[in-house]
């Protein structure tokens, strides 16, 4: 791995370069700041139970179905569409080197898109009058969230960087993603909702461990679960070793 | 450049290469062995198995059987290993657009492993052999042109000091300027590492290489120097006759004292005399020369203005190394394996 830190440089300022990252960050940042505006305004005219920080996590999953396409589907559908991975890979780097520094350039930028978001509460209580700072700066839901959004977004990302390896065009790289990612946040919640007879029963555990929504959830309530973690990371490992796979296979 | 002859391994060994794509067999059997410090140019016709061999021995594909080692090390065994000891230019070389030269060859020095301190003594030396120091060190490549992007390609190769540096297709694209250029780069690199050029500009291979491989339908038809290909593949001889006067006399008289001649139609010269060229091929592989000269000039009613007796390019001889190696297997043409 002594080439790692370099890869990574590189893949970080490649991504300061790519245009697909300032669309992400500006359809995000909009789209997230929409989000808070509506509900606020709603927190406003009616009484809700849970803090609004809460409430603006469980928008999380819409977001990240067009941020993580966008900022994925360049890093290895591009390189392999210019040939320069081929180029890359003439030197003494791994394979896994080289996967890993383009998923870690990528979760850290998602981290920051999401950092950004976290300063929207800050604005509105010092750049608004009457707003409740104890209730809209309520860090254990604030940081839980932040915490939530980063440990998931390492599973979203593999899948991106997954789905960029299988093809040569970032367009189908992203629609794949995208489909992949809405298998991932709203599948096991949707057949959690229908009728499957005796096989609800049977699925009810599974389709828990699996849903995003509930580990959010647990996160935002400040319960840190170590089940969560184990699942985001272990299938982001196992993920992002199928991609190297990939790689190695279409070389 | 610094000194790597300690290591008494060739630069390259190959034996028994096979590569299979599904059903498509691209290298059957391919064996040769690069000495060190040679220049060694790679021909073939497109689909012949160039830059396949190339690929393999990059550590970029594995083989799907047979040995290939660089400088000693298995590529099968340690691929990385072996990617220490070459440098790479690929076919198209393929460069990142958004990177400034200097920046591009810094990082491909980390990547290959050249210390800190040393790298940017490494960039300035690359650049100043490839002629990039003055005019792109800080251009973007995206907006460099072809010549300039492959000396980028070929200042990546040679960066880390490679044993071996790999040029696939160095000149492709190229206006005569620029390949002279590359040509001297080429010259100066010799010596100081192997250096192995696929091309299929085959006046610059025969300009630039010690030894010539030629492979044709995946197999390896023909090694040796120039000369060596051409008293093996080119048994004939051409000459060429520049003549005024009664030249049916002197087609008849060569052909009947030189029954082994082929004589073609006397031609025109095109320069408003009555000079007329013929060309006399020979079957025969011994030098006929003195003896055409003696004759013609004895001819009565036949003024000789110029004999010349033409050598045999290397295009002749990749004619004759791929014809040969076309009638010679016909089961390679069905995408059999031997």
């Amino acid at each position: 791995m002594r080439h790692f830190p370099a890869l990574l440089r590189h893949e970080l300022r490649s991504l300061a370069h790519a245009p697909s990252t300032y669309v992400a960050g500006v359809l995000f940042l909009l789209l997230m700041a929409a989000i808070y505006y509506l509900l606020l305004s709603q927190y406003a005219a009616e009484q809700f139970s849970v803090p609004p920080g809460e409430m603006f996590f469980q928008a999380f999953w819409l977001p990240v179905l067009f941020m993580v396409p966008l900022l994925t589907m360049r890093s290895l559908a591009e390189e392999r569409r210019m040939h320069t991975l081929e180029t890359l890979l003439s030197a003494p780097v791994t394979t896994t080197e080289v996967i890993l520094s383009k998923f870690v350039a990528s979760w850290v930028l998602y981290c920051l898109l999401w950092l950004g978001v976290m300063i929207f509460p800050v604005i509105t209580v010092y750049g608004t009058s009457g707003a409740d700072a104890r209730l809209l700066m309520h860090m254990p839901v604030l940081l839980g969230g932040y915490a939530f959004v980063c440990i998931s977004g390492l599973l979203y990302i593999a899948a991106g960087i997954l789905s960029s390896t299988l093809t040569r065009s970032q367009l189908v790289a992203g629609i794949l993603c995208f489909g992949v990612l809405f298998i991932l946040l709203l599948g096991p919640r949707l057949i959690g909702t229908q009728e499957l007879g005796p096989w609800s029963e049977w699925l009810k555990e599974p389709l828990h461990y699996f849903d995003s929504s509930a580990h959010r959830d647990s996160f935002t309530r400040g319960v840190l679960d170590t089940r969560p973690f184990l699942y985001y990371l272990s299938n982001s490992s196992l993920v992002l070793m199928i991609a190297a796979l990939v790689v190695e296979s279409k070389s | 450049m610094e000194d790597k002859q300690d290591n008494p391994a060739p630069s390259i060994e190959v034996e028994g290469l096979c590569k299979q794509y599904g059903p498509v067999t691209a290298l059957r059997d391919v064996s040769f062995r690069i000495e060190k410090g040679e220049v060694v140019g790679f021909l073939g016709p497109n689909g012949a198995g160039k830059t396949s061999t190339l690929r393999i021995l990059c550590g970029l594909m594995p083989a799907t059987s047979g040995v290939a080692r660089v400088c000693g090390v298995s590529l099968a065994r340690d691929p990385l290993g072996a990617r220490r000891h070459i440098g790479y230019m690929p076919e198209s070389n393929p460069l990142p657009e958004e990177m400034r030269v200097v920046e591009y060859l810094r990082l491909r020095g980390r990547l290959k492993n050249i210390p800190g301190r040393e790298l940017r003594r490494r960039v300035d030396e690359v650049m100043e052999l490839c002629d990039l120091k003055r005019k792109a060190r800080r251009k973007l490549i995206g907006t460099l042109s072809k010549g300039y992007r492959q000396r980028v390609g070929i200042a990546d190769a040679i960066l880390a000091r490679p044993e071996v540096a790999i040029l696939d297709e160095p000149t492709i694209g190229l206006d005569p300027h620029q390949v002279l250029t590359i040509r001297r780069l080429l010259a100066e690199l010799r010596g100081k590492m192997t250096i192995v050029i696929s091309s299929h500009i085959l006046p610059e291979i025969e300009l630039s290489c010690d030894r010539v491989i030629i492979m044709n339908n995946g197999r390896v038809v023909a090694i040796g120097t120039p000369s060596q290909l051409r008293a093996e593949f080119v048994r004939e001889r051409a000459y060429r006759l520049e003549a005024a006067g009664d030249i049916e006399k002197l087609k008849t008289e060569l052909t009947t004292r030189f029954p082994q001649l082929r004589l073609s139609e006397g031609e025109p010269c095109g320069d408003g005399v009555e000079h007329r060229h013929i060309e006399a091929i020979s079957s025969d592989g011994a030098d006929m020369s003195g003896e055409l000269l003696a004759m013609a000039a004895a001819l009565p009613g036949v003024r000789l203005h110029s004999l010349y007796r033409r050598e045999p390019t290397l295009e002749d001889v990749f004619l004759a190394a791929t014809v040969r190696n076309w009638e010679a297997a016909p089961e390679a043409r069905g995408g059999q394996k031997r």
